[in-house]
Protein backbone atom coordinates (compact mmCIF):
# COMPACT_ATOMS: atom_id res chain seq x y z
CA UNK A 1 0.00 0.00 0.00
CA UNK A 2 2.67 2.40 1.10
CA UNK A 3 4.72 1.19 -1.96
CA UNK A 4 2.29 1.89 -4.33
CA UNK A 5 1.47 4.94 -2.61
CA UNK A 6 5.09 6.00 -2.65
CA UNK A 7 4.53 5.24 -6.76
CA UNK A 8 3.02 8.66 -6.26
CA UNK A 9 0.98 10.15 -8.63
CA UNK A 10 3.29 12.57 -9.96
CA UNK A 11 5.53 9.84 -11.88
CA UNK A 12 1.97 8.26 -12.96
CA UNK A 13 0.82 11.78 -14.71
CA UNK A 14 4.42 11.86 -16.43
CA UNK A 15 4.00 8.52 -17.92
CA UNK A 16 0.87 9.11 -19.05
CA UNK A 17 1.84 12.40 -20.40
CA UNK A 18 4.65 10.58 -22.23
CA UNK A 19 2.56 7.78 -23.80
CA UNK A 20 -0.27 9.73 -25.23
CA UNK A 21 2.00 11.31 -27.86
CA UNK A 22 3.47 8.75 -28.31
CA UNK A 23 0.08 6.16 -28.87
CA UNK A 24 -0.90 9.15 -30.89
CA UNK A 25 2.11 8.98 -33.14
CA UNK A 26 2.16 5.04 -33.79
CA UNK A 27 -1.27 5.54 -34.68
CA UNK A 28 -0.85 8.53 -37.46
CA UNK A 29 2.45 6.25 -38.71
CA UNK A 30 0.22 3.25 -38.91
CA UNK A 31 -2.56 6.01 -41.21
CA UNK A 32 -0.18 7.04 -43.02
CA UNK A 33 1.71 3.60 -44.04
CA UNK A 34 -1.88 1.84 -44.59
CA UNK A 35 -1.98 4.86 -47.01
CA UNK A 36 1.08 4.34 -48.53
CA UNK A 37 0.22 0.77 -49.25
CA UNK A 38 -3.06 1.34 -50.74
CA UNK A 39 -2.27 -0.65 -54.34
CA UNK A 40 -3.51 0.81 -57.23
CA UNK A 41 -5.86 -1.98 -59.22
CA UNK A 42 -7.62 -2.40 -62.40
CA UNK A 43 -10.66 -0.73 -60.45
CA UNK A 44 -8.79 2.65 -60.25
CA UNK A 45 -9.87 3.20 -56.59
CA UNK A 46 -13.93 2.69 -57.68
CA UNK A 47 -15.36 0.67 -55.21
CA UNK A 48 -16.69 -2.90 -56.27
CA UNK A 49 -20.39 -1.81 -55.59
CA UNK A 50 -20.03 1.13 -58.31
CA UNK A 51 -19.91 0.42 -61.65
CA UNK A 52 -16.56 2.65 -63.09
CA UNK A 53 -17.20 4.77 -65.94
CA UNK A 54 -13.96 3.86 -68.29
CA UNK A 55 -11.72 6.34 -69.90
CA UNK A 56 -12.51 7.06 -73.40
CA UNK A 57 -10.31 4.76 -76.32
CA UNK A 58 -8.43 6.64 -78.47
CA UNK A 59 -8.46 6.33 -81.91
CA UNK A 60 -5.76 4.69 -83.58
CA UNK A 61 -3.18 6.59 -85.54
CA UNK A 62 -4.05 5.61 -89.37
CA UNK A 63 -1.69 7.88 -91.09
CA UNK A 64 0.61 4.84 -92.87
CA UNK A 65 3.88 6.82 -91.68
CA UNK A 66 6.50 4.92 -90.30
CA UNK A 67 8.12 5.47 -87.06
CA UNK A 68 11.27 5.17 -85.38
CA UNK A 69 12.08 2.43 -83.51
CA UNK A 70 13.33 3.67 -80.03
CA UNK A 71 16.11 1.39 -80.62
CA UNK A 72 17.19 -1.66 -83.20
CA UNK A 73 15.47 -4.66 -81.70
CA UNK A 74 11.91 -2.65 -81.07
CA UNK A 75 9.60 -4.54 -83.37
CA UNK A 76 8.47 -1.73 -85.92
CA UNK A 77 4.86 -0.33 -84.84
CA UNK A 78 1.57 -0.38 -86.92
CA UNK A 79 1.17 3.28 -88.06
CA UNK A 80 -2.70 1.89 -89.57
CA UNK A 81 -6.04 0.90 -88.59
CA UNK A 82 -6.25 -3.20 -87.62
CA UNK A 83 -10.02 -3.35 -86.36
CA UNK A 84 -11.40 -6.78 -87.05
CA UNK A 85 -8.18 -8.16 -89.20
CA UNK A 86 -7.93 -11.37 -88.27
CA UNK A 87 -4.87 -13.03 -86.73
CA UNK A 88 -6.68 -16.81 -86.11
CA UNK A 89 -4.96 -20.44 -86.93
CA UNK A 90 -7.31 -20.26 -89.71
CA UNK A 91 -6.66 -16.96 -91.33
CA UNK A 92 -4.09 -13.77 -90.65
CA UNK A 93 -4.88 -10.61 -92.57
CA UNK A 94 -1.34 -9.10 -91.77
CA UNK A 95 0.26 -11.40 -94.06
CA UNK A 96 -2.48 -10.81 -97.15
CA UNK A 97 0.24 -7.24 -97.63
CA UNK A 98 3.14 -8.26 -95.69
CA UNK A 99 4.28 -11.35 -96.96
CA UNK A 100 6.81 -11.62 -99.56
CA UNK A 101 4.45 -12.61 -101.80
CA UNK A 102 2.77 -9.51 -101.99
CA UNK A 103 4.39 -6.55 -100.78
CA UNK A 104 4.59 -5.48 -104.55
CA UNK A 105 1.14 -5.18 -104.79
CA UNK A 106 0.28 -3.77 -101.37
CA UNK A 107 3.25 -1.28 -100.90
CA UNK A 108 3.85 -2.73 -97.51
CA UNK A 109 7.27 -3.75 -95.47
CA UNK A 110 7.88 -6.98 -95.72
CA UNK A 111 8.12 -9.09 -93.04
CA UNK A 112 11.55 -9.22 -91.90
CA UNK A 113 13.83 -12.17 -92.56
CA UNK A 114 13.84 -12.99 -88.69
CA UNK A 115 10.42 -13.98 -89.50
CA UNK A 116 11.31 -17.31 -91.74
CA UNK A 117 13.65 -18.09 -88.56
CA UNK A 118 12.44 -21.26 -86.63
CA UNK A 119 14.44 -21.44 -83.55
CA UNK A 120 17.61 -23.13 -84.47
CA UNK A 121 18.14 -20.29 -87.03
CA UNK A 122 16.53 -22.62 -89.71
CA UNK A 123 15.15 -20.49 -92.62
CA UNK A 124 11.67 -22.12 -93.46
CA UNK A 125 9.99 -21.07 -97.12
CA UNK A 126 7.37 -19.16 -95.22
CA UNK A 127 6.33 -17.16 -91.71
CA UNK A 128 7.16 -19.48 -88.92
CA UNK A 129 5.11 -20.57 -86.64
CA UNK A 130 6.12 -18.95 -83.65
CA UNK A 131 6.11 -15.26 -85.41
CA UNK A 132 2.86 -16.41 -86.57
CA UNK A 133 0.66 -14.05 -84.28
CA UNK A 134 1.99 -10.21 -85.49
CA UNK A 135 0.06 -8.88 -82.54
CA UNK A 136 2.49 -10.19 -79.54
CA UNK A 137 4.78 -7.72 -80.82
CA UNK A 138 3.74 -5.10 -82.99
CA UNK A 139 0.89 -2.87 -81.55
CA UNK A 140 -1.22 0.02 -83.28
CA UNK A 141 -0.50 3.40 -81.60
CA UNK A 142 -2.83 5.72 -80.42
CA UNK A 143 -2.44 9.92 -79.39
CA UNK A 144 -2.29 9.41 -75.54
CA UNK A 145 -0.69 10.61 -72.56
CA UNK A 146 1.50 8.24 -71.18
CA UNK A 147 0.14 5.78 -68.89
CA UNK A 148 3.16 5.86 -66.52
CA UNK A 149 5.59 8.05 -67.06
CA UNK A 150 9.39 7.10 -67.78
CA UNK A 151 12.82 8.77 -68.95
CA UNK A 152 13.89 6.14 -71.77
CA UNK A 153 16.80 7.89 -73.73
CA UNK A 154 17.69 6.52 -76.94
CA UNK A 155 21.22 4.94 -76.91
CA UNK A 156 21.91 8.06 -79.32
CA UNK A 157 20.57 11.15 -76.97
CA UNK A 158 22.69 9.30 -74.07
CA UNK A 159 26.02 9.48 -76.26
CA UNK A 160 25.45 13.28 -77.32
CA UNK A 161 24.81 13.88 -73.39
CA UNK A 162 27.85 11.33 -72.37
CA UNK A 163 30.24 13.74 -74.97
CA UNK A 164 28.76 16.59 -73.92
CA UNK A 165 30.10 15.72 -70.64
CA UNK A 166 33.11 15.07 -71.26
CA UNK A 167 33.83 18.68 -72.84
CA UNK A 168 33.41 17.62 -76.03
CA UNK A 169 31.42 19.14 -79.29
CA UNK A 170 28.61 17.33 -80.13
CA UNK A 171 27.99 15.98 -83.51
CA UNK A 172 26.93 18.77 -86.36
CA UNK B 1 -59.00 -49.21 -99.97
CA UNK B 2 -56.85 -48.22 -102.06
CA UNK B 3 -58.79 -48.44 -105.25
CA UNK B 4 -61.81 -46.84 -103.60
CA UNK B 5 -59.46 -43.68 -102.21
CA UNK B 6 -57.85 -43.65 -105.92
CA UNK B 7 -61.80 -43.39 -107.33
CA UNK B 8 -62.80 -40.91 -104.60
CA UNK B 9 -59.37 -38.86 -105.35
CA UNK B 10 -59.74 -38.62 -109.18
CA UNK B 11 -63.55 -38.21 -108.75
CA UNK B 12 -62.58 -35.04 -106.92
CA UNK B 13 -60.20 -33.78 -109.57
CA UNK B 14 -62.66 -33.99 -111.96
CA UNK B 15 -65.96 -32.50 -110.68
CA UNK B 16 -63.33 -29.22 -110.10
CA UNK B 17 -62.18 -29.22 -113.50
CA UNK B 18 -66.02 -28.87 -114.86
CA UNK B 19 -66.59 -26.55 -112.74
CA UNK B 20 -64.00 -24.32 -113.53
CA UNK B 21 -64.77 -25.06 -117.15
CA UNK B 22 -68.18 -23.86 -116.97
CA UNK B 23 -69.20 -20.30 -117.24
CA UNK B 24 -70.74 -19.02 -114.04
CA UNK B 25 -74.57 -19.41 -113.28
CA UNK B 26 -74.82 -17.32 -110.11
CA UNK B 27 -71.86 -14.65 -110.20
CA UNK B 28 -71.85 -11.63 -112.32
CA UNK B 29 -68.97 -10.53 -114.28
CA UNK B 30 -68.07 -7.56 -112.76
CA UNK B 31 -68.42 -9.45 -109.30
CA UNK B 32 -66.07 -11.83 -110.43
CA UNK B 33 -63.05 -9.17 -112.19
CA UNK B 34 -63.34 -7.05 -109.22
CA UNK B 35 -63.44 -9.58 -106.67
CA UNK B 36 -60.76 -11.26 -108.69
CA UNK B 37 -58.53 -8.30 -108.70
CA UNK B 38 -59.09 -7.46 -104.84
CA UNK B 39 -58.59 -11.50 -104.19
CA UNK B 40 -55.27 -10.81 -106.20
CA UNK B 41 -54.21 -7.62 -104.04
CA UNK B 42 -54.67 -9.39 -100.90
CA UNK B 43 -53.39 -12.62 -101.88
CA UNK B 44 -50.01 -10.48 -103.51
CA UNK B 45 -49.76 -8.23 -100.30
CA UNK B 46 -50.14 -11.47 -98.06
CA UNK B 47 -47.36 -13.53 -100.14
CA UNK B 48 -45.04 -10.26 -100.33
CA UNK B 49 -45.22 -9.67 -96.56
CA UNK B 50 -44.59 -13.14 -95.93
CA UNK B 51 -41.87 -12.84 -98.06
CA UNK B 52 -40.74 -9.96 -96.11
CA UNK B 53 -41.15 -11.58 -92.80
CA UNK B 54 -38.39 -14.28 -93.75
CA UNK B 55 -36.60 -11.35 -94.92
CA UNK B 56 -35.60 -10.15 -90.98
CA UNK B 57 -32.75 -10.60 -88.96
CA UNK B 58 -35.28 -11.80 -85.93
CA UNK B 59 -36.16 -14.59 -88.66
CA UNK B 60 -32.57 -15.26 -89.22
CA UNK B 61 -31.50 -15.42 -85.67
CA UNK B 62 -35.06 -17.54 -84.82
CA UNK B 63 -32.78 -20.57 -85.81
CA UNK B 64 -29.58 -21.28 -83.05
CA UNK B 65 -27.82 -22.54 -85.94
CA UNK B 66 -27.70 -18.55 -87.20
CA UNK B 67 -27.92 -17.11 -83.85
CA UNK B 68 -24.99 -18.89 -81.64
CA UNK B 69 -22.55 -18.59 -85.05
CA UNK B 70 -22.73 -16.16 -87.32
CA UNK B 71 -24.76 -13.19 -85.37
CA UNK B 72 -22.72 -14.25 -82.51
CA UNK B 73 -19.63 -12.97 -84.74
CA UNK B 74 -20.84 -9.98 -86.37
CA UNK B 75 -21.99 -8.28 -83.16
CA UNK B 76 -18.36 -7.43 -82.53
CA UNK B 77 -17.87 -6.19 -85.97
CA UNK B 78 -18.02 -2.64 -87.70
CA UNK B 79 -20.89 -3.50 -89.42
CA UNK B 80 -23.26 -4.01 -86.33
CA UNK B 81 -22.04 -1.14 -83.82
CA UNK B 82 -20.51 2.07 -84.56
CA UNK B 83 -19.87 5.76 -84.29
CA UNK B 84 -22.88 6.33 -86.04
CA UNK B 85 -25.01 3.59 -85.57
CA UNK B 86 -25.78 2.84 -88.82
CA UNK B 87 -25.59 -1.17 -89.18
CA UNK B 88 -25.92 -3.78 -91.33
CA UNK B 89 -28.61 -6.83 -90.73
CA UNK B 90 -28.42 -10.32 -92.25
CA UNK B 91 -30.85 -9.64 -95.51
CA UNK B 92 -28.66 -6.48 -96.63
CA UNK B 93 -25.59 -8.64 -97.38
CA UNK B 94 -27.44 -12.15 -97.83
CA UNK B 95 -30.32 -11.21 -99.93
CA UNK B 96 -30.29 -9.58 -103.63
CA UNK B 97 -32.62 -6.38 -102.74
CA UNK B 98 -33.88 -7.33 -106.98
CA UNK B 99 -37.20 -8.61 -106.97
CA UNK B 100 -36.08 -11.29 -109.43
CA UNK B 101 -32.86 -12.27 -108.03
CA UNK B 102 -34.46 -11.87 -104.78
CA UNK B 103 -37.28 -15.01 -105.39
CA UNK B 104 -34.00 -16.51 -106.89
CA UNK B 105 -32.13 -16.41 -104.02
CA UNK B 106 -35.31 -17.55 -101.93
CA UNK B 107 -35.76 -20.64 -103.74
CA UNK B 108 -32.45 -21.78 -103.26
CA UNK B 109 -32.36 -20.97 -99.65
CA UNK B 110 -35.01 -23.92 -99.77
CA UNK B 111 -31.84 -25.91 -99.72
CA UNK B 112 -31.39 -24.18 -96.13
CA UNK B 113 -34.94 -25.72 -94.77
CA UNK B 114 -33.75 -29.43 -95.76
CA UNK B 115 -30.38 -28.14 -93.38
CA UNK B 116 -32.46 -26.71 -90.85
CA UNK B 117 -34.48 -30.22 -90.74
CA UNK B 118 -31.37 -32.76 -90.94
CA UNK B 119 -29.39 -30.85 -89.07
CA UNK B 120 -26.70 -30.57 -91.04
CA UNK B 121 -24.71 -27.43 -88.98
CA UNK B 122 -26.43 -28.06 -85.60
CA UNK B 123 -23.38 -27.57 -83.52
CA UNK B 124 -20.51 -25.62 -83.54
CA UNK B 125 -18.23 -28.23 -84.88
CA UNK B 126 -20.68 -29.20 -87.77
CA UNK B 127 -20.98 -25.54 -88.32
CA UNK B 128 -16.81 -24.66 -88.49
CA UNK B 129 -16.99 -27.82 -90.44
CA UNK B 130 -18.74 -26.69 -93.07
CA UNK B 131 -17.79 -22.98 -92.79
CA UNK B 132 -15.39 -23.01 -95.76
CA UNK B 133 -17.79 -24.54 -98.10
CA UNK B 134 -20.48 -22.20 -96.83
CA UNK B 135 -18.04 -18.96 -97.55
CA UNK B 136 -17.05 -20.15 -100.15
CA UNK B 137 -20.70 -20.07 -101.86
CA UNK B 138 -21.23 -16.18 -100.19
CA UNK B 139 -17.24 -15.40 -101.67
CA UNK B 140 -18.71 -16.75 -105.24
CA UNK B 141 -22.31 -15.29 -105.05
CA UNK B 142 -20.68 -11.62 -104.47
CA UNK B 143 -18.00 -12.43 -107.08
CA UNK B 144 -20.13 -12.77 -109.61
CA UNK B 145 -22.81 -10.15 -109.03
CA UNK B 146 -19.62 -7.41 -108.72
CA UNK B 147 -20.66 -7.23 -104.80
CA UNK B 148 -23.67 -5.71 -105.27
CA UNK B 149 -24.48 -6.35 -101.58
CA UNK B 150 -21.81 -4.44 -100.61
CA UNK B 151 -22.28 -1.56 -103.09
CA UNK B 152 -25.95 -1.03 -102.03
CA UNK B 153 -24.39 1.25 -99.19
CA UNK B 154 -20.55 1.73 -100.32
CA UNK B 155 -21.17 3.58 -103.71
CA UNK B 156 -17.88 3.94 -105.50
CA UNK B 157 -19.80 6.80 -107.41
CA UNK B 158 -19.60 8.21 -103.96
CA UNK B 159 -16.40 7.27 -102.94
CA UNK B 160 -14.12 10.45 -101.79
CA UNK B 161 -10.72 9.50 -101.70
CA UNK B 162 -9.19 11.86 -99.91
CA UNK B 163 -11.03 10.96 -96.68
CA UNK B 164 -10.15 7.65 -97.42
CA UNK B 165 -6.48 6.87 -96.20
CA UNK B 166 -3.48 6.26 -98.21
CA UNK B 167 -3.68 2.31 -98.93
CA UNK B 168 -7.31 2.20 -99.03
CA UNK B 169 -7.34 5.57 -101.87
CA UNK B 170 -4.42 3.64 -103.42
CA UNK B 171 -6.19 0.49 -103.74
CA UNK B 172 -9.63 1.42 -104.35
CA UNK B 173 -8.59 4.55 -107.20
CA UNK B 174 -6.51 1.49 -109.07
CA UNK B 175 -8.32 -1.70 -108.93
CA UNK B 176 -11.61 -1.24 -107.91
CA UNK B 177 -11.85 1.89 -110.18
CA UNK B 178 -10.59 -0.44 -112.88
CA UNK B 179 -12.79 -3.37 -112.32
CA UNK B 180 -10.33 -5.38 -111.65
CA UNK B 181 -11.18 -6.39 -108.34
CA UNK B 182 -14.36 -6.14 -106.21
CA UNK B 183 -14.86 -5.61 -103.02
CA UNK B 184 -15.10 -9.42 -101.51
CA UNK B 185 -11.85 -9.93 -103.19
CA UNK B 186 -10.41 -8.11 -100.91
CA UNK B 187 -12.75 -7.59 -97.58
CA UNK B 188 -12.98 -11.40 -96.87
CA UNK B 189 -14.38 -12.01 -93.38
CA UNK B 190 -15.31 -8.62 -92.41
CA UNK B 191 -18.50 -9.59 -90.66
CA UNK B 192 -17.85 -13.36 -89.55
CA UNK B 193 -14.85 -15.23 -88.86
CA UNK B 194 -12.96 -16.46 -91.53
CA UNK B 195 -12.66 -20.55 -92.31
CA UNK B 196 -9.33 -22.31 -93.24
CA UNK B 197 -7.64 -20.38 -95.98
CA UNK B 198 -5.63 -22.74 -97.22
CA UNK B 199 -5.93 -22.55 -100.93
CA UNK B 200 -7.87 -18.97 -101.27
CA UNK B 201 -5.85 -16.88 -103.69
CA UNK B 202 -4.27 -13.70 -101.57
CA UNK B 203 -4.53 -15.62 -98.40
CA UNK B 204 -2.82 -18.52 -99.28
CA UNK B 205 1.04 -18.05 -98.38
CA UNK B 206 0.50 -17.57 -94.39
CA UNK B 207 -0.33 -21.65 -94.85
CA UNK B 208 2.37 -23.37 -96.46
CA UNK B 209 4.12 -23.88 -93.30
CA UNK B 210 1.44 -26.19 -92.21
CA UNK B 211 2.78 -28.47 -95.45
CA UNK B 212 4.61 -31.31 -94.41
CA UNK B 213 7.27 -32.27 -96.71
CA UNK B 214 9.72 -34.72 -94.92
CA UNK B 215 13.54 -33.53 -95.24
CA UNK B 216 14.35 -36.62 -96.98
CA UNK B 217 12.31 -36.64 -99.59
CA UNK B 218 12.39 -32.67 -101.16
CA UNK B 219 14.96 -33.03 -103.27
CA UNK B 220 13.08 -35.99 -104.94
CA UNK B 221 9.56 -34.18 -105.13
CA UNK B 222 11.85 -30.86 -106.45
CA UNK B 223 13.32 -33.10 -109.33
CA UNK B 224 9.47 -34.41 -110.50
CA UNK B 225 8.89 -30.87 -110.18
CA UNK B 226 11.40 -29.72 -112.64
CA UNK B 227 10.91 -32.99 -114.92
CA UNK B 228 7.27 -31.73 -114.79
CA UNK B 229 8.03 -28.46 -115.97
CA UNK B 230 10.30 -28.93 -118.78
CA UNK B 231 7.49 -31.09 -120.39
CA UNK B 232 5.29 -28.59 -119.64
CA UNK B 233 6.04 -25.11 -118.98
CA UNK B 234 3.83 -23.04 -116.58
CA UNK B 235 2.35 -19.75 -118.00
CA UNK B 236 2.81 -18.01 -115.00
CA UNK B 237 5.36 -19.58 -112.57
CA UNK B 238 4.35 -17.71 -109.74
CA UNK B 239 0.69 -19.48 -109.60
CA UNK B 240 2.39 -22.98 -109.39
CA UNK B 241 1.80 -25.54 -106.54
CA UNK B 242 3.01 -27.82 -104.77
Amino acid sequence: MSRLRGFSPILAAGLLAAAIPLIGGIALIGIAAAQEVAVSDLRDGVPPTEEAAPPPIFNEINDDKRRARNYPEQPPVIPHNIRDYPITLNANKCLTCHTREFTAQSQAPMISITHFMDRDSQILATVTPRRYFCTQCHVTQADAPDLVENQFMPIEEILRAFREQDGEEPNP
Amino acid sequence: MIGRLWHWGWGLVRDIWFVLRRPSVHFSLGFLTIGGFLAGIVFWGGFNTALEVTNTERFCISCHEMRDNVYEELKTTIHFTNRSGVRATCPDCHVPHNWTDKIARKMQASKEVWGKIFGTISTRDKFLDKRRELAEHEWARLKANDSLECRNCHDFEYMDFTRQNARAAEAHSTYLAAGEKTCIDCHKGIAHQLPDMQGVPGWDAVHSFYMEVPNNSAGDRLQRLARALRETPPANASTMSD
